[in-house]
């Protein structure tokens, strides 16, 4: 069997380890026009802030990738040719595949302000992006962050860590609005602000201001102007999907595929953030922008490929992360609402987290130490930790594993009750029990 | 209080440096690097953690570098048996 998988992250590389599982001899290339090929793209913000250095961004070395035997092609593809199970490279020469895995990913949605293509105006996608915005940070001194959710803290924290004077603008009167709750928020902001990232609120930008191509400053919707040598913005992503445009593959937001992650087109498959993926539980097919499930599916898609039937199973979202320095992990259904930072979908982002079914937010802890969750009438559907973590992997697990928690529900949601102890005698009781 | 007991687990130290091992939560890794970039005589505790594994390496001084560095609170040490894998 001759397999190829177009992408180079982390969905394309566990399609691999799962195809050689089953198939120890068949063809398998990866394709990608990323210069540097699979390493962590989560890991790229603690690059930015100087943790790694970014040789160490590569999980893999060459004695890997020959144990896996796989070729790496660099190159563009330029069309999928479903009739002959071809592809186009480069507009030029042509691949045959048996099975086709996509995992291309999603890109930066673009700012559409004018002065947008000017130098010195950047987002975060890829390894070059970081590498290319450390090289301006250099030079300048001053950066202004515009978008949400998590790329933009971490931009925000990676220009403030290289000694910029960083200027953060909200649409609205607060952070992440849709997952955060305005406690939650509040305590990010305050982060941010003690760091001294100057805050804007209900600041829209209308126009990036450049000199001899350069920026040089940007305008404000009230008109006024903040002088910057560098505009960073992380206002959503979306899907790649112009390779499969002209294909007759079915697209919604994403590539749209069963719990096999199987296309309309049985030899062709796809998974991560490109993907649309039907969640049989509810019924629907949601995106993620997430790193753990890309693995998951990218291994559920390698085996389905290599002719082992099965189905990927949703788990409830979660992702961990680090909101102003703050490790924070957000479990389930959280929020809901709407943030008018960022359109659609943010990287480290799910769709599920706003799909907040009944449920009444019970919270315990101050500042720093949070606790948030949101207590169904038999189970925890969702979980906000901020900074201390020891709760977060016992609260991963009730919610995940839609454990009953009728036993604690009524003192879970007493008044000023101390969730964080109700939560943890349960837990210790069911430990116990197990 | 119950808050103490349910981390028993969560070994100090001491105690990981004669029966304790680093362990992952490996739902929370994005292999980004900073554990193995960090590890004072080079382990690679990532690709421990990839295959949701403990880091049992004779090598290993439980110094902790890894747990404390690690952004998405993926290690902490624990107790473990030899002959599990995990020790959960």
């Amino acid at each position: 069997m001759k397999y190829i998988i177009i992408g180079a992250g982390v969905a394309g590389f566990a399609a691999i380890e799962a195809i050689r599982s089953i198939d120890e001899s068949g063809e398998i290339t990866m394709i990608s026009d990323d210069p540097h090929g699979y390493y962590s793209r989560p890991g790229l913000a603690y690059y930015l802030t100087g943790e790694l250095h970014d040789k160490a961004l590569y999980p893999r070395t060459q004695v890997d990738y020959k144990k896996l035997n796989f070729k790496y092609l660099r190159g563009r593809v330029t069309q999928i040719l479903r009739s002959e199970h071809a592809l186009e490279i480069d507009g030029k020469s042509r691949l045959t595949y048996g099975k086709l895995l996509i995992v291309v990913g999603a890109r930066a949605i673009p700012l559409e302000v004018p002065g947008a293509k000017l130098t010195g105006v950047v987002k975060l996608d890829h390894l070059t992006d970081a590498q290319n915005i450390l090289k301006l940070a250099k030079r300048g001194k001053t950066a202004v962050v515009v978008g949400g959710g998590i790329t933009a803290l971490e931009l925000t924290e990676g220009l403030l860590a290289r000694g910029m004077n960083v200027h953060y603008l909200l649409r609205g009167d607060r952070y992440w609005s849709n997952v955060l709750d305005r406690n939650e928020s509040k305590v990010v902001e305050g982060r941010l602000q003690a760091e001294g990232v100057e805050l804007h609120y209900h600041s829209e930008l209308k126009e990036i201001i450049g000199k001899k191509d350069r920026v040089s400053g940007i305008r404000l919707g009230d008109g006024s102007t903040i002088k910057c040598d560098l505009v960073a913005y992380a206002i959503g992503i979306r899907p790649c999907l112009e390779l499969v445009k002209n294909t007759d593959l079915n697209i919604d937001r994403g590539i749209l595929v069963n719990e096999h992650l199987q296309t309309n087109d049985p030899d062709i498959f796809a998974a991560g953030d490109v993907a649309q993926v039907y969640d049989p539980m509810s019924g629907r097919s949601v995106l993620d922008s997430l790193w753990n499930p890309a693995r998951d599916q990218g291994r559920v898609a390698g085996l389905n490929m290599a002719g082992r039937k099965r189905a990927y199973l949703k788990s409830p979202p979660f992702n961990v992360t680090r909101l102003a320095g703050l490790t924070t992990t957000i479990i389930g259904a959280v929020g809901g609402g709407r943030d008018d930072d960022v359109i659609g979908i943010a990287r480290g982002d799910s769709e599920t987290w706003r799909q907040l079914p009944d449920a009444i937010a019970a919270q315990g802890g101050f500042d720093a130490n949070h606790v948030r969750i949101l207590v169904g009438e038999k189970t925890l559907i969702g979980a906000v930790v901020m900074g201390d973590q020891t709760l977060s992997i016992p609260l991963q697990k009730m919610v995940a594993e839609k454990m009953d928690i009728s036993s604690i529900h009524d003192k879970l949601l007493a008044p000023n009750a101390k969730i964080a102890d109700v939560v943890a005698d349960y837990w210790s009781k069911h430990v116990a029990t197990a | 209080m119950s808050f103490l007991n349910i981390f028993k687990s969560d070994a100090t130290r001491h105690t990981a440096i004669y029966s304790g091992h680093v362990v992952p939560d490996s739902a929370r890794c994005v292999q980004c690097g900073i554990c193995s970039y960090n590890c004072p005589i080079g382990i690679d505790v990532r690709a421990h953690v990839w295959r949701d594994e403990a880091v049992i390496n004779s090598e290993c001084l439980t110094c902790g570098e890894c747990v404390t560095r690690c952004p998405r609170g993926v290690l902490r040490f624990a107790q473990t048996d030899l002959f599990e894998r995990r020790g959960e």
